[in-house]
């Protein structure tokens, strides 16, 4: 990782200063080590005209595994730092902050004790960093660049491979920056937003984190257009990452021994949207027609198959008319995040005792849920294939066999109202079918018949009279149930009734030993 | 008394698989009993339990939690099917109850050994012992007073078998007789003919019987009949039938259980008032024109009949309607009724009739359970169980099935006898192959029995993850039935390089791997060039009915998935496109005839690696290679600036320019597995293992003869120009012969050199032991050296980083990649035994879970 700074001068003004202004000599080369390998200064050119410092860091990536190792369970606190084969010791990214910080202390400061006049001085500067990641591209640079009082904000993406045009663009630019500026601001400027543009790979977690964001932030970052995002990407992920390395290493193992990307397999929790599209009030009504629904089946003891974050179990625990409630889901990660979200450690026994948390899956059959009132399952069928969709049918219909069983999905008729929602598209990258109307009422109704249940429809959400609800929602109801429990003959017409049946195996069985 | 009359020994029979309660007052001398004839383990006393729960194993206060743990540990006991015995007064009535209500609970039998001793020796005894001899008088009075009113009514209790042993010398000199139950006959192996539902079809069943082999009843090679029940009924003649089944059994040469139709025949004969329907009315007007002794043969024949039998050392379970697990060598009415009748579920159909449970989609049991009573147009087997009721009388077939062999036979009715109420049911009555998976089959810590490597652990939280991965995103359970085990690297390679120093030196090299081999006493190993692009596994079948009858699917003609079990393509019409491709070269090459078989599974990979993994390219490796390409012009133009005025650059300068040479090494490796692809074009599936085919796993295939048939396949799809398939590139070693070794170093040097990913060195035999007879990797991997740039990072072939990359530990890989081959193995022998669903897929589902162990992925 690399960039230079550089500035112009007169003889009155010598461009060399700089080296006075950065505490380097011009003539040297200088070493020195970090905590994620050596970084080095030197001049390209040192003349009166023109002066080039070039700050170079050699990382070292399979030190830079072997440093994560020992936090969490034996990981870097990242998926892809874990990899030896990494973009750090190519790109600048948080740990060139990091050198820049250390190697330039006091000129980020904005002290030169030889010359303190310089420090206060703005002075015509170029910098360039050919290689910087930036999440959000080019467009993202100008926009935090753009406010700070430079003449020239260039920021060129670099394309992946162009032997393969197709691949694109990197998430790289080149930047170049030039204007007039005081060095130190300039130099504040990059500590903090290189790893801001950088995003998700921050690879310091101290707890001093705030104070230095402060310190290096102060006279520009509060005036700053874009200062909410500046620092939530700077301090807000860091902590998270951490936490979810935790917590889903097993599922990256998985993604890694089939040569996908770790977001293929671990994308359960929907980190930006919190499980819920926008605008918000579709969730809330949702869950309004599902507790109405609830009600009126005189339910009692329910089941919140693929109960995700808890939203729906948190209504429902508020009601005391539910006195079972199991919220269960196939992402051990969302159950975690439901847990926290329900304080279920803190929570007093008797209150904690109507609530438990699976995991399970509703694509194999499960004695657990077998005997309850209701169940729900609340945008659920869509995020399975739909030929597993006959496993899921038996596991519910066939297998627990509550008597309400509710079943909401996306009308997709409806996609046309929403105007974010470019056509054609999904609400949900993992949804793996949206269906009209007419598909859900097909599919439920076959479902009902083969399985003994009446099915009622309910729109949820503003009833578009062209095309439909925003979600649509079924509710089965189990038929009576005749209590004839007689053993059969399956050909012929009448049977054996219950009470002979076992007082006549009662009293033979006490001959099984006379006879034999 | 003196002492020249002899002791009379009374013998005590005892169910061996029974609740033994001992019945007494205090000090009557029960415990001692007890250790006398029973093993320590298998006694609980009242006392202990009380000791357990308050220190105390005479305070009676805590008498209430001290029984509770009696009867849970009784409960374990009996759930386990041990036999136990309950050492406590039991004088009441209510302290009796519970216990029978225990042993029900459990479908075993009761038994009161009840010792009714004087009271003068009961205290004498108890006085005799320092912590009871405080003990009231009275309270021993108490327990006799009750005991000597519970006597009369044991029997009524519910007690199955009552003793009383009345002095001391008896209760001195009894000995305790454990008795088999009626129905285990695990000491019978057979073989045996299994006869499914007869219904007075006497012509049938003696063309059934002849058809078996049985002459008059008598089988030359000394086979046993075994029926099912329902012999009568409905059918011409029910009198012959059991003329024959009744001469058989009393001559040996069969075994019969009852159906639900001699149940109620049986009553009818008693003299029980029952209804004449279903066929009933026929039977009794038959038998009416039969002699009065036969009559009464019949009456005793079917009063001694055993509700189930388990046989041949517990691998067989012989009855009427089918019976679940917990009840198999179990006796109670319970019991009895279920194996007559069946369960329901309690709902009715539109025939208005019960709707039979299906039980067999929950049977997880080790026995085959053999069974009849509900007709079914064709008999399959469901998780070990298989209903032979193939409606004779209703103008179907009589069947029979042939043990161990498990072979069907079956002989065509001669006309509809009788005519059905409803249509035979189009599924067995036991449930529906293909959806009784349940999650208790893979869910939480497992252990799994592999033939090949023992018990395979599983721990909770890699289940966790696999459950999850395989029901978000795997293809249906049915056509996954292997997963692809992981494979270790060979030993870490310490020498230099033979190409010449210029080479530098290897992390992965082949001296090692034929070196170990040659240590585990492998003589003859094959090299396979290894192909980089994505592992798939390939279930190509016939056509799409061979892929219903067989995987139960409607729809695909087989699948390809990659290895944690998600399907390679997104399109279902590219992967049956893919699949019209291989089945074309599979007919081509002949290997449908050759290998018996309407279906094939394969292991391979499918090139470019371009092709499944572009994402983790463009976002991994290529943007490595992209922020490595823009980096180096401008940091080296910087150094040479500097170096120019004279600036002292050190190695600093030489260091970049190495950097940028490996970075550049880099990019070109990782391109050399990307192209472009279209559709299927450019889309190469290179085949290098036969994994099974119909009633065969071919792991253990030796590797020559696996590439002579995928050989055969690839030639055959180039001949008809579809381009998918590639041949793996291959050389035989001989580990012991040098000039071998060199020539196989040779060929992955060249190999390497062109570009490739490296070779794969695998024992020729496929399945090898080594000399302590334990279980020899299945192959190792010998990577490139510029391959490994993709793994270990663009500089590791620098000095000092390869140094430290050779701190490598194998120990965890290689043993996770055993573990993962055994269940593969035993994956692959389950489905070629045709065995249960579950059974293929927990092995399956085992192999995934392995895989989300922590281990260092670059291995």
């Amino acid at each position: 990782m690399f960039l230079t700074i550089s500035t112009t001068g007169s003889p009155e003004r010598p461009a060399t200063d700089l080296g006075y202004l950065l505490h380097k000599h011009p003539g040297k080369t200088q070493a020195f080590s970090t905590s994620h390998g050596n970084a080095h200064v030197f001049y390209p050119e040192a003349s009166v005209q023109r002066c080039t410092a070039a700050l170079l860091l050699e990382v070292d990536p399979v030190a830079l595994v072997r440093h994560g190792r020992g936090k969490g369970r034996g990981g870097a606190p990242d998926a892809a730092l874990a990899q030896y084969v990494n973009d750090r010791p190519y790109a600048a990214s948080s740990l060139l902050a990091v050198a820049l910080g250390g190697v330039f202390r006091t000129a980020l400061k904005g002290q030169c004790t030889a010359r303190p006049e310089l420090a206060e001085q703005a002075r015509p500067l170029r910098i360039e960093v050919p290689v910087l990641p930036a999440r959000g591209g080019a467009e993202l640079v100008r926009r935090l660049f753009g406010p700070l009082g430079w003449d020239l904000v260039q920021a060129e993406a670099v394309p992946l491979d162009e032997q393969f045009p197709e691949w694109g663009d990197s998430r790289y630019v080149r930047l170049v920056l030039e204007g007039e500026l005081r060095l130190a601001d300039a130099l504040r400027q990059l500590y903090v937003l290189l790893p801001v543009l950088d995003d998700a790979k921050h690879y310091w977690i101290a707890p001093d984190e705030v104070d230095k964001l402060l310190r290096a932030g102060d006279g520009w970052l509060a005036a700053h257009p874009e200062h909410g995002l500046i620092t939530s990407r700077y301090l807000a992920r860091h902590k998270r990452l951490t936490q979810d390395a935790i917590e889903r290493l097993e599922l990256v193992r998985l993604a890694e021994a089939d040569g996908s990307e770790v977001e293929e397999l671990d994308n359960a929790v929907d980190e930006n949207r919190d499980t819920e599209e926008r605008p918000v009030p579709l969730a809330v009504q949702r869950r309004e027609a599902i507790l109405a629904a609830l009600r009126v089946a005189g339910a009692q003891r329910v089941l919140d198959l693929g109960c995700g974050q808890g939203q729906l179990l948190q209504a429902l625990l508020k009601d005391p008319a539910y006195s079972e409630i199991v919220g269960m889901d196939v992402s051990v990660r969302a159950l975690q995040i439901a847990a926290r979200r329900l304080r279920l450690e803190r929570m007093g026994e008797r209150q904690s005792s109507r609530l438990k948390l699976l995991q399970g899956s509703l694509a194999y059959t499960d004695k657990r849920l077998a005997g309850y009132d209701a169940a729900v399952l609340s945008e659920v069928i869509e995020h399975l294939d739909p030929e597993r969709l006959p496993a899921l049918e038996y596991a519910v219909f066939g297998s627990a066999r509550p008597r309400t069983v509710l079943v909401t999905t996306p009308n997709v008729e409806y996609n046309v109202r929403w105007e974010t929602l470019p056509a054609g598209h999904v609400r949900h990258g993992d949804h793996r079918f949206e269906w009209t109307r007419e598909e859900f009422r097909a599919w439920a109704g076959e479902v009902a018949r083969r399985h003994g249940y009446g099915v009622r429809y309910v729109p949820v959400g503003d009833d578009d009279p062209e095309v439909g609800p925003p979600t649509q929602m079924a509710v089965f109801t189990q038929h009576d149930t005749d209590t004839t429990d007689t053993p059969t003959d399956t050909t012929g017409t009448t049977t054996d009734t219950p009470g002979t049946t076992t007082a006549a195996a009662d009293t033979d069985t006490p001959k099984e030993g006379e006879a034999a | 008394m003196t002492g020249t009359k002899s002791p009379r020994t009374r013998t005590l029979p005892v169910t061996d698989l029974s609740l033994v309660v001992l019945i007494g007052a205090t000090g009557s001398g029960k415990s001692t009993f007890a250790r006398k004839h029973f093993k320590p383990t298998e006694v609980i006393s009242s006392d202990y339990c009380r000791g357990l729960v308050c220190d105390d194993e005479n305070d009676q206060s805590a008498s209430r939690d001290a029984f509770d743990v009696l009867h849970y540990i009784a409960g374990k006991r009996l759930a386990a099917g041990r036999l136990t015995v309950v050492d406590a007064t039991s004088v009441q009535a209510d302290a009796r109850r519970q216990l029978v209500q225990l042993a029900r609970e459990h479908d075993v039998l009761p038994i009161a050994i009840v010792l009714d001793l004087p009271e003068e020796v009961c205290a004498e005894r108890n006085a005799g012992r320092p912590d009871r001899a405080g003990l009231p008088r009275a309270v021993i009075q108490r327990h006799r007073r009750d005991l000597r009113r519970s006597l009369r009514g044991l029997e009524r209790e519910g007690f199955r078998k009552v003793h009383v042993l009345r002095s001391v010398e008896e209760a001195e000199t009894a000995e305790v007789v454990l008795e088999k139950r009626y129905n285990d006959l695990t000491h019978l192996t057979g073989p045996f003919d299994i006869v499914g539902d007869i219904h007075g079809c006497s012509s049938e069943l003696e063309t059934l019987l002849a058809e078996l082999g049985y002459e008059d009843g008598v089988h030359p090679a000394g086979r046993t009949a075994v029926f099912v029940g329902d012999l009568v009924d409905r059918g011409p003649d029910s009198p012959g039938v059991l003329r024959r089944v009744m001469g058989m059994v009393k001559s040996g040469n069969a075994l019969c259980v009852p159906g639900n139709h001699e149940n109620k025949l049986g009553r009818y004969l008693k003299g029980s008032k029952v209804q004449r329907t279903h066929g009933l009315a026929e039977t009794i007007e038959q038998l009416e024109r039969e002699p009065e002794e036969f009559v009464q043969e019949v009456r005793e024949f079917i009063r001694g009949l055993v509700s189930h039998y388990v046989l041949d050392g517990g691998k067989l379970v012989v009855c009427h309607a089918g019976l679940p697990e917990k009840y198999h060598g179990r006796t109670s009415g319970r019991v009895r009724s279920h194996a007559l009748y069946g369960e329901t579920t309690g709902e009715t159909d539109e025939f208005g009739l019960p709707v039979r449970y299906p039980w067999a989609e929950d049977y997880r049991g080790k026995a085959a359970v053999v069974y009849g009573h509900t007709p079914v147009p064709d008999t399959t087997w469901i998780n070990n169980t298989i209903c032979l009721d193939t409606g004779a009388v209703f103008g179907g077939r009589m069947t029979a099935l042939r043990w161990p062999e498990r072979e069907l036979v079956d002989v065509p009715a001669e006309k509809v006898w009788y005519e059905p109420v409803k249509p035979l049911a189009a599924e067995a009555p036991g449930g529906h192959d293909g959806r009784p998976l349940d999650l208790a089959d893979v869910h939480g810590r497992r252990v799994v029995e592999t033939r090949h490597l023992g018990n395979v652990n599983v721990r909770e939280e890699n289940a966790a993850a696999a459950l999850e991965v395989m029901s978000r995103f795997a293809v249906d359970p049915r056509l996954v039935p292997y997963l692809p085990p992981t494979m270790a690297p060979t030993a870490t390679s310490r020498e230099e390089a033979r190409g010449g120093a210029a080479e530098g030196y290897f992390l992965e090299h082949p001296a090692e791997a034929f070196a170990q081999y040659r240590k585990d006493g492998i003589a003859q190993v094959v090299c396979e060039e290894k192909h980089m692009g994505s592992r798939a596994t390939v279930l190509v079948c016939k056509d799409a009915d061979a892929a219903r009858n067989r995987f139960g699917v409607d729809g695909p003609t087989g699948s390809v998935y990659t290895r944690t079990g998600r399907p390679f393509f997104k399109d279902p019409a590219v992967t049956e496109e893919v699949l019209t491709r291989l089945r074309s070269a599979v007919t081509d090459a002949g290997l449908w005839e050759e290998l018996g078989t309407d279906w094939l599974l394969l292991d391979g990979e499918i090139l470019p690696w371009s092709l499944k993994s572009a994402g983790l390219l463009r976002n991994q490796y290529a943007a490595v290679g992209a922020a490595s390409g823009a980096v180096f012009p401008g940091a080296l133009a910087a150094l040479e600036a500097a170096a120019a005025r004279g600036v002292d650059t050190g190695e600093l300068l030489e260091r970049q320019r190495g950097r940028a040479t490996d970075a550049a090494a880099f990019t070109e490796a990782y391109r050399r597995y990307c192209w472009t692809t279209d559709g299927l074009d450019g889309v190469r599936f290179a085949p290098f293992q036969l994994l099974a085919v119909a009633g065969r796993s071919l792991a253990a295939v030796p590797h020559d003869e696996q590439l002579f048939w995928l050989d055969r396949m690839v030639a055959a799809d180039e001949a008809a120009g579809t381009g998918l398939l590639r041949r793996t590139g291959r050389i035989l070693v001989d580990t012991a012969d040098e000039d071998s070794v060199r020539a196989g170093t040779d060929w992955w040097l060249e190999l390497t050199a062109a570009g490739g990913e490296g070779m794969v060195v695998k024992p020729l035999q496929a399945y090898a032991r080594d000399g302590r007879g334990r279980l020899v990797q299945p192959g190792v991997k010998v990577r490139g050296r510029e391959y490994l740039r993709i793994i270990y990072g663009p500089e590791y072939t620098r000095p000092d980083q390869l140094e430290r990359l050779r701190d490598r530990s194998l120990g965890h890989k290689r043993s996770l990649a055993l573990r993962e081959y055994a269940l593969g193995l035993e994956a692959l022998d389950r489905l070629a035994a045709e065995e249960p669903l579950w059974r293929v897929h927990e092995a399956v589902f085992a192999v995934l879970a392995l895989e989300s162990e922590p281990v260092d992925p670059r291995l």
